[in-house]
């Protein structure tokens, strides 16, 4: 079964008027939690029941995440949404908040009664203007209608909410980057510990969530967290969006409960263009490894799935290429991607990256050296684990998974300083 | 006396963009003035024609309180901050993978040809100017680009004629 979470209601029209949201029992879940004072406790048993792991790509167990808060600290606290899409590959939250913006406002309010926080705000990319006006609208109905702000529904609970516009940075993807950003710093993540549940936005206890995690909240606790958990398989709970995109036919956005087979995405998209024949997919945006078609068209999409064939699933999105695309051209566009949003904070991912992206451009030039390979294998190993932040491991993860699979492929360029695979050349 | 020093905060800018500026400074608790410099240097750029000048960014930190260099620090890492003159249409062009494989060379290429402007370049009559940019998470609609506040998607050469010739 599709569409069962987040786009329930793309059959509506103006889907994200909040007349239109109610009709399907929008903000009913809100209304209930405040008007009968639903124990915080109580809400996030029902999220650790659900399954539901974090959408942005590091899978963390949400109910978990709300439950280090410390409600009863005397001091504030803050939600945060991490509306950053910026993973290559990745467009899913784009479209929650051009088509379910109301999900987000009533998924960002339970949360922040859930963590005790009177003010929450959302960190939308700073090039998604079409669908930060879309998100302000409903904040802006939603206020109207009393489900934000003060005294909601006479419950005696404020909260406001408020968008926060990036200014191009895909390191302000990682959590704590994105608080430096809100201080009005520059990108630059923190080191931890001290974990954001403790110090975060301005010194104080922050919980940070992805889009399309805070967004499922309703459906959870509106059909019962059981009834999402089961949707999905063992250890990967509910529905999730996958973003295809690349040589399918239709690419898109697509919610389909976790373990669907990935054969059944790749039709959903079309299958190939053209007739042409499917080489290889990057399953879960550009830091997840690379799988050679014919292995990744027995697997499901799932968490454990996807890691056992030594990838991850991460943001869900999937670049699926042809037979004509060359993986050396693929990589040296990747590691530049990574060299030029390297925060510059730490030397293995500063100059790491740097060194990825010089030797694979290189190769991809014709001059590359007999041994070439083995240095990137050496640089990328030098990179993972050693940096304040997950960017150096999206960097490097790539690179390794390319010479894996693909390793006579570099090899072929070095050797003959040409391409094998003709067009990509 | 430094000249930052004389600068009178209700002199700053037109009552507009300090109306602008203080919508944001409101969403941010007390004291927290410095969360609005991203948003101030936005609607600061907008009004100066698409870029920044050191002498409007000191103006943004006088308004904040900030030191200059604080601000300087975040205008230079952000890449949607602009400190050379750019065209009136600003043509971001994406060429991460999913454009790439989409044959946003193609696009590139074209727009070249047809401007005579390469990165970072502007079209003598001001009108255009070029930036690659990462991906903007459009990826269904790849090869796309993004002028002004506006995504252009499934782009070709044919239908990247038609949408310059709209843009004034």
């Amino acid at each position: 079964m599709a569409n069962e979470v987040l786009f329930r209601n793309l059959d509506l029209e103006r889907l994200w008027d909040i007349d239109q949201y109610r009709s399907r029992g929008g903000y009913e879940v809100l209304t209930r939690i405040l008007t009968q004072k639903t124990p915080p406790a109580e809400v996030i048993e029902w999220m650790k029941t659900s399954g539901l792991r974090g959408r942005g790509g590091a899978g963390f167990p949400t109910g978990l995440k709300w439950s280090f808060i410390n409600r009863d600290a005397p001091v504030d606290k803050y939600l945060v949404c991490n509306s950053d899409e910026g993973e290559p590959g990745t467009f899913k939250d784009r479209d929650i908040l051009r088509y379910n913006p109301h999900a987000l406002v009533e998924g960002m309010v339970i949360a922040s009664y859930v963590i005790g926080a009177h003010r929450a705000y959302n960190y939308i990319r700073g090039e998604f203007w079409e669908p930060y006006e879309r998100f302000q609208n409903a904040i802006d109905q939603a206020r109207e209608a009393g489900l934000v702000g003060k005294d909601i529904l006479g419950s005696g609970y404020d909260c406001e909410v408020h968008v926060h516009l990036g200014g191009g940075a895909y390191v302000c993807g990682e959590e704590t980057a994105l608080l430096e950003s809100i201080e009005g710093k520059k990108g630059q993540p923190r080191f931890k510990p001290p974990f954001p549940a403790h110090v975060g936005l301005y010194g104080c206890p922050t919980v940070i969530n992805n889009t399309e995690t805070l967004s499922s909240v309703p459906s959870i606790l509106r059909e019962g967290a059981e009834w999402f958990r089961d949707l999905g398989v063992e250890n990967s709970g509910g529905s999730k969006l996958f973003s295809i995109s690349g040589h399918v036919k239709n690419p898109g956005v697509f919610e389909l409960p976790m373990g669907t087979p990935f054969a059944e995405l790749f039709e959903l998209a079309g299958g190939m263009r053209d007739g042409s024949k499917l080489k290889a997919v990057i399953p879960g945006g550009s830091s997840s490894p690379v799988i050679p078609g014919e292995i990744m068209m027995d697997l499901t999409m799932d968490y454990d799935c996807i890691a056992k064939a030594g990838s991850m699933l991460g943001s869900g999105a999937v670049i699926v290429m042809d037979d004509t695309t060359c993986m050396v051209k693929v990589l040296d566009r990747m590691s530049y991607f990574y060299h030029e949003e390297s925060c510059g904070q730490c030397t293995p991912c500063r100059e790491g990256t740097g060194w990825l992206w010089r030797v694979v451009n290189r190769i991809e030039n014709g001059e590359g050296r007999p041994e070439d390979l083995d240095l990137l294998l050496d640089v990328q190993g030098r990179i993972r684990g050693k940096t304040i932040c997950a960017l150096g491991d999206a960097a490097a993860m790539p690179v390794e998974g390319m010479l894996r699979h693909y390793r006579d492929e570099f090899q072929y360029h070095i050797d003959h300083k040409k391409c094998m695979v003709g067009a990509g050349a | 006396m430094s000249a930052l020093e004389t600068l009178n905060k209700d002199e700053l800018f037109t009552p507009e963009i300090r109306a602008e500026i203080d919508r944001e400074i409101a969403k941010y608790p007390e004291g927290q003035k410095q969360s609005a410099v991203m948003a101030a240097l936005r609607i600061v750029q907008d009004d100066n024609g698409g870029w920044l000048t050191q002498e409007r960014m000191d103006e943004v930190a006088a308004y904040l309180d900030m030191p200059p260099i604080a601000v300087y620090e975040v205008a230079t890492f952000y890449s949607m901050y602009e400190h050379k003159p750019v065209g009136r249409n600003k043509l971001c062009i994406c060429t991460n993978v999913s454009c790439m494989i989409n044959g946003s060379d193609k696009i590139v290429e074209h727009l070249n040809n047809k401007l005579g402007i390469k990165w970072g370049e502007v079209t003598e009559d001001g009108r255009f100017s070029l930036k690659e940019v990462e991906c903007l998470g459009a990826c269904g609609g790849a090869p796309m680009m993004q002028v002004g506040r506006k995504y252009y998607e499934n782009l070709t050469p044919e239908t990247l004629d038609s949408i310059l010739d709209e843009l004034e």
